[in-house]
């Protein structure tokens, strides 16, 4: 078995457009959440979203390039980007080696629906335009990036709800180790756009604490009242110990485990047993114990049934350990496809600075969450293990574990 | 709209959207290779040409347009005759 580390990591989110700026976010507890008149305008439940910048890539990328790129696939392009540039990854390098992509993903709804506008204007289909197609379709971002990058190993998207991007993680992970590939770019991303969030609005998921955007997402707090739909992208370079080494790379974080799970129940209701096998199979495939985990990144969305849900699976595996705990949606929102890449990204970088990001909007714990040590304030301590939870619709589960690197374990 | 307009309106949106500068455009130039068109580019160049000027280029016309004088021709006989089918398309 080898050793998996990631040498890359880039963000683009509601929280910031680089590693710097979400690191200072993240210590200082700042919140990305804004009110969109927009939605109001177009019949929203809830106006609340993260609000992410769409970066233009006019002179970056060739039109071709360019022309296939939905919103997501912008945010992953240039999250993208910052993560070869810090793994130190050139064109050169991406041409004569063989390296894969994981991307999660799981809707491309803006240009699903402005296709679905055009048809029925134009009743036409060659006036879709060339990229439509690229932009429509669920691995836009893999077909995209692969072709961008020029990416010669594996390459799919995979679609796991709000897990997606934790799964790609888990699944690039477990392809490194076992020796089937050196190096995959994993990550996930997210449109922000109201056509991506219409539909769950509609099924009063959403937060509606308008009058105080910032304070809306309260995960593991009593007076909590629904999730804010937020996204952007997270891309993190992930390799082969040997390969990190012969390349004299830096290393972030070695990625030692790995859970899953499917809770076989309910559609869009969590339970508490799924969460639960996936926490176990990623400390049982880490190695360790409930004791050696030093923080854990709650999937926790604010939504009265999941926070309470997973606070008490949590409580059930690691029982009086007692690690910190925060879930970054109370400043982020729900990054839904892209979540469990960007909480893996958050926490290398409280893993770098030595500090847990706050469980902000948390004065009041729910009874599930009395038992956990969940922080609201920012904590400063070194952090050698952690834990990441990503769970979404279908009851699918994911779990990473992230250690600090030390060359002398095995 | 005269001559000249339509030619310069195509130079413009062309510039624009494949990203060349207009002092690369020689109108016995292939348009094609100048513009680094591939089949796919082809299909955006039929959705441009419906949105500057209304109407639907059949793709077979392109077997026809070599030049940017071919293309600059094409578009005005369209626009004077928009009845009149192609060559190839009847």
């Amino acid at each position: 078995m080898r050793r998996v580390v990631v040498t890359g990591i880039g963000i683009h989110s509601c929280i910031g457009n680089s590693v710097d700026e979400v690191r200072d976010s993240l210590f200082n507890g700042k919140s990305g959440i804004v009110f969109d008149q927009e939605r109001k305008d177009v019949g929203f439940r809830s106006a609340l979203t993260g609000k992410v910048e769409l970066p233009s890539l006019k002179g970056r990328l060739s039109r071709r390039e360019r022309v296939g790129l939905a919103e997501e696939g912008i945010y992953a392009y240039v999250a993208t980007e910052q993560a070869f540039e810090q793994a130190k990854i050139s064109k050169d390098f991406l041409e004569d080696n063989e390296v894969g992509i994981l991307y999660g993903n799981d809707s491309s709804a803006k240009a699903v629906i402005e296709s679905t506008d055009t048809m029925r204007e134009k009743k036409d289909s060659m006036l879709l335009g060339s990229g439509a197609i690229f932009q429509a379709m669920n691995s836009t971002i893999t077909m995209n990036l692969a072709t961008i990058f020029k990416l010669k190993g594996i390459n799919f998207t995979i679609s796991a709800a709000c897990a997606s991007g934790s799964h790609s993680i888990g699944m690039g992970y477990f392809l490194i180790k076992h020796g089937f590939q050196d190096m995959i770019l994993v990550g996930g991303g997210q449109e922000v756009n109201y056509y991506a969030m219409a539909s769950f609005d509609g099924l009063s998921a959403f937060s509606t604490k308008e009058d105080e955007p910032t304070k809306a997402s309260k995960p593991f707090d009593a007076n909590r009242d629904g999730l804010v739909p937020s996204g952007g992208a997270a891309s993190l370079v992930i390799e082969s110990l040997e390969s990190a080494q012969k390349r004299g790379a830096t290393i972030l974080a070695e990625v030692i485990g790995y859970g899953f799970s499917s809770n076989g129940s309910h559609i869009s209701v969590p339970n508490v047993e799924g969460p639960k096998t996936s926490l176990k199979r990623s400390l049982e495939d880490a190695g360790i114990v409930p004791s050696d985990v030093d923080y854990i990144n709650a999937h926790a969305t604010s939504t009265p049934v999941g926070d309470m849900n997973e606070a008490q699976a949590i409580d059930a595996v690691f029982g009086d350990c007692k690690p910190l705990i925060s879930s970054t949606k109370s400043m982020t929102g729900h990054e839904c496809w892209m979540a469990g890449a960007s909480e893996a990204v958050y926490s290398i970088i409280m893993m770098r600075d030595s500090f847990v990001a706050p469980n902000i909007n948390f004065s009041s714990p729910c009874k599930e969450a009395e038992a956990l040590n969940i922080t609201a304030k920012t904590v400063e301590t070194n952090l050698d293990t952690i834990v990441s939870n990503s769970f979404g619709f279908g009851g699918t589960n994911s779990t990473i574990v992230l250690r600090k690197f030390n060359d002398r374990r095995n | 709209m005269k001559r000249e307009e339509i030619i310069s309106k195509i130079n413009e949106f062309l510039g624009e959207e494949f990203e060349v500068e207009l002092d690369d455009i020689n109108v016995d130039a292939n348009l094609m290779e100048t513009l680094e068109l591939d089949s796919l580019d082809l299909v955006d160049l039929v959705v441009i040409i419906e949105k500057n000027f209304g109407f639907k280029v059949d793709a077979k016309d392109f077997v026809n347009i070599k030049t940017f004088q071919n293309f600059y021709d094409y578009v005005v006989e369209k626009l004077e005759n928009p009845q009149k089918k192609s060559e190839d398309s009847e």
